[in-house]
């Protein structure tokens, strides 16, 4: 069934509009990629389904529940989560208090420390130290499992791999698919367009604030693609 | 000796200071809002002291019981119904409706008390004096007053760095927008921190209140010591605060013991010297 | 868009500014003209009113142009005053003379003080500037010269230079402090029509973009900073000119001079030139018709502050200006297309 529908969404940052009419879908325990160039509004469209950006009500769907407008703290509370572009770690605390942070909206559900600490191994030995002296690749699963903690049905992942190396993106696309096999449904940002499409099973490819293109990600044509990516 | 004497005597006072500057140190931390009524708000909770000793009979340390809670809930609505509001708007709203408020405060307790000078009477601690090996004596009252002073910032240590509350409050001083995305709801939370601001107020108030006579006018030269603490101790860590006041307070001591005259100027130049020379302030931690 | 047979030309005058250009000459010409038609209260009222609008100009120029929010002002009005007083009683200095250092004095004192504060940003920067009066304010009450605690009065000898005549003096006072005024406004208007004007309405909207593009943000606040304060020291004098008297608390009074004219510029319009009119009338009018009720007058203007601070934060003429679209002091500019006839006969 549909977890997620918005319709004819649009978004406004003050007088700049930023999203033009997006509809976008996504099914129960789906993995959807969203691709496009820098500025094409992928960021802002996950933080206006996070209700970080105002929307009309029923421009987001969650669950068939309209929640356009709602505060980011409901949105967390109803299951959605969301993993923020450049890992958005809280420097002032250890790893170990930013995964329980995640807490504070939670629902009940599989994820637990000791869970998340099962999926990253690495992070429960450094659990005690402050967020920023870890690796980019370490932190960006600490903010995954800060994600998770509140047990999403929807989790939104902007630009997992930026800044990371292909070793260390490999790995977390690997964590991925066990969060995916627990039933989480996933909606991923890249720029990795080749990662995004591996990953998911479908995608929409969005360019200056519009969608260009949506379509199942098997055997698609990487040419039409291009020219949706780039607005040919 | 005179030295050690008036060494203690700032560092003392210094713990006043601290109690002043703890509302402004996490008012500023937590929701970055400098709030200009803050000195109004302390006289404030002297006048609250005084009401509630003249109509309950308490002593002013027992009227804690009244005028804490008052406080605390004052902050929390003022925060909630109005402050809240003025924190996307930039620099001025937060600076220029404190600013109201401070002014609203100041002739409101002038209309209503009269610009008489008022004292809350605790007895015989005020006077009371304890010698020191060395044959200093301190004063008992600004003994205790430090002593709640350290208490307190011990407390609010534990509250920020063991409790899940302390957690959130350091996460929204890192960073807002993620803490709301995490799930956090900041306007709650920023209510909560005023309001735990203004028990620190509510105390800084009636133990003022006891040492010294106030009248409606006297916010402001209360804001301007607390904000002096604030920025010689360094934005954003409680214990520097402490440390901020004693410097002020030692500063002070050492103008009056020059000439009495000099006693507040001493501080200001004080102030001015390390703006200059160090003006992130001795330990600073805030991130901006 | 214009076609490529019309060109543009660019205007600085709308029609409301024609309009109210020809309003004010009449208000001014009566203005002028007062000493002969009104009584003395009547002057010292106007000339009130004039010294407050001067002095909330340039609070408007610091704060709602440079970014600089100060609250400590009311420390070049006393520098200003208390500069007239002693270079009259104890130096015997021609009192016009003495009027015309007062400035350049709180200036050349607002240099080091700008390298104090300009290290606090925002709110910060606003309380510095209150501890530096306060400190100017405690310097007054200890230097004996100065009268110390209990100030300094102007003695009838330096009041004779100006004239003999009562009347005349007050006359000379008024036309004075409205001159001064006027001169004022007539600056912060011709700054703000200027490129620098758009220089600062550049930094006013977005420091690090116009550093970007090369606007020298730091000298521009510096300039700023230190012309405004000449100028307030020169409203200083002449206020306390007219007082007689100057002590430390009223010298540096937060009240007198700062919170008041804060609100005046809140409530008329931060960032317009029009702004300080309105406010100013709106303070004088409360303060007169609630004169009977002790400072409940200053709470009304808190309160009236606050609301305004968040329904409409640009002030009562920022809020005509969005609905109306009107400039009665036209500092923006327009393009006019010209039609082609037009451009043919140039």
């Amino acid at each position: 069934m549909t977890l997620l529908r918005t319709q004819n969404l649009s978004a406004f940052y003050g007088d700049f509009q930023a999203l033009f009419d997006i509809n976008v879908t996504v099914e129960e325990r789906e993995t959807v990629a969203i691709i496009g160039a820098n500025g094409a509004g992928k960021t802002t469209f996950l933080r206006t389904v996070a209700g970080a950006l105002p929307s009309a009500p029923d421009a987001v769907l969650f669950d068939g529940q309209p929640i356009g407008g709602k505060p980011p703290h409901d949105i967390v509370r109803l299951g959605i989560a969301m993993v923020p572009e450049g890992r958005r770690l809280f420097p002032s605390l250890s790893v170990e208090e930013n995964l329980t942070l995640g807490t504070h909206s939670a629902r009940p559900g599989p994820w637990s420390l000791k869970r998340v600490y099962e999926l990253f191994p690495r992070l429960h030995e450094l659990r005690r130290l402050p967020a920023p002296s870890l690796s980019g690749g370490q932190q960006q699963m600490a903010a995954i499992g800060r994600a998770l903690m509140s047990n999403p049905r929807l989790l939104l992942c902007d630009e997992l791999s930026l800044g990371l190396a292909p070793i260390v993106i490999r790995d977390i696309y690997q964590c991925l698919d066990a969060i995916t096999a627990e039933g989480t449904t996933v909606v991923l940002v890249e720029q990795d367009i080749n990662r995004a499409l591996d990953a998911s099973a479908r995608f929409y490819c969005f360019q200056e604030g519009r969608l260009a293109l949506t379509a199942p990600t098997k055997d698609f044509d990487r040419a039409a693609l291009t020219a949706a990516y780039f607005g040919m | 000796m005179a030295w050690v004497n008036i060494f203690i005597q700032g560092a003392l006072l210094g713990g006043f200071y601290a109690l002043f500057a703890i509302g402004l140190s996490m008012s500023f931390g937590i929701m970055r809002l400098v709030n200009i009524a803050h000195g109004d708000f302390i006289v404030l909770a002297a006048y609250v002291g005084m009401v509630a000793v003249q109509s309950t009979g308490l002593s002013p340390f027992l009227s804690l019981v009244i005028v804490v809670p008052v406080m605390f809930a004052l902050g929390y609505a003022l925060q909630r119904g109005l402050l809240n509001f003025t924190l996307s708007g930039g620099l001025l709203p937060p600076l220029l409706v404190t600013f109201g408020i401070s002014v609203i405060i100041q002739n409101g307790l002038l209309q209503g008390f009269g610009a008489y000078d008022h004292r809350l009477q605790e007895g015989a601690i005020e006077t009371a004096s304890l010698r020191l090996p060395g044959g200093i004596d301190v004063g008992v009252y600004p003994l205790v007053v430090f002593a709640v002073a350290v208490l307190g910032i011990g407390a609010l240590q534990l509250l920020f760095y063991r409790t899940r509350l302390g957690r959130a409050f350091r996460a929204v001083s890192d960073d807002a927008d993620t803490a709301e995305l995490m799930g956090i709801d900041n306007r709650k939370l920023y209510a909560l921190a005023l309001g735990i601001a203004m028990v620190f107020t509510a105390i800084a108030g009636v133990l003022f209140g006891i040492r010294t006579i106030f009248d409606p006018a006297a916010g402001p030269i209360r804001l301007i010591l607390a904000f002096e603490a604030v920025i010689i101790g360094g934005l954003g860590s409680f214990w520097g605060t402490l440390i901020g006041g004693m410097v002020l307070g030692i500063a002070q001591a050492i103008g009056a013991a020059l000439n009495p005259n000099w006693q507040i100027l001493a501080g200001h130049v004080a102030f001015l010297v390390l703006l200059i020379v160090r003006p992130s302030g001795l330990f600073p931690r805030t991130r901006d | 868009m214009v076609s490529a047979a019309e060109t543009v030309r660019v205007e600085r005058a709308t029609r409301a500014s024609r309009v109210f250009a020809v309003v004010a000459a009449v208000v001014l010409a009566a203005l002028i003209s007062l000493p002969w038609w009104g009584d003395p209260g009547d002057m010292r009222l106007i000339a009130e009113m004039a010294y407050y609008v001067a002095l909330a100009q340039l609070w408007n120029l610091l704060a709602g142009y440079a970014g600089l929010v100060s609250v400590g002002q009311q420390a070049y009005v006393g520098l200003g005053g208390y500069m007239l007083f002693y270079l009259t009683g104890v130096w015997n200095v021609n009192v016009y003379v003495a009027v015309l250092l007062a400035g350049p004095f709180a200036g050349l004192m607002a240099i080091p003080v700008s390298f104090a504060v300009f290290r606090l940003r925002g709110a910060y920067f606003a309380i510095g500037t209150w501890v530096v009066s306060e400190v100017f304010a405690l310097l007054a009450s200890l230097i004996t010269v100065l009268g110390a605690g209990s100030g300094l009065s102007l003695t009838v000898p330096i009041l004779q230079e100006i004239s003999p005549d009562r009347d005349v003096r007050d006359t000379m006072l008024y036309l004075m402090t409205l001159a001064v005024s006027l001169f004022v406004t007539g600056i912060v208007y011709l700054l703000l029509r200027s490129r620098h004007g758009l220089a600062l309405t550049a930094i006013r909207d977005s420091e690090h973009a116009s550093a970007s593009l090369g606007v020298n943000t730091f000298r521009t606040k510096f300039i700023i900073y230190i012309a405004t304060a000449t100028c307030t020291g020169l409203i200083g004098a002449l206020i306390f000119l007219q007082k007689l008297r100057i002590s430390p608390e009223a010298g540096f009074s937060i009240n007198d001079w700062t919170v008041v004219v804060i609100f005046m510029v809140v409530i008329g319009g931060i960032g317009t030139i029009e702004g300080p009119f309105i406010g100013m009338l709106i303070y004088i009018f409360l303060r007169e018709w609630l004169a009977d009720y002790g400072t409940y007058y200053l709470i009304l203007l808190g309160l009236i502050a606050i609301v305004i601070m968040l329904k409409a934060p640009s002030g009562l003429w920022g809020w005509v200006v969005q609905r109306y679209n009107l400039q009665l002091f036209p500092v923006g500019r327009r393009l006019v297309p010209t039609p082609p006839s037009d451009a043919a006969k140039r």
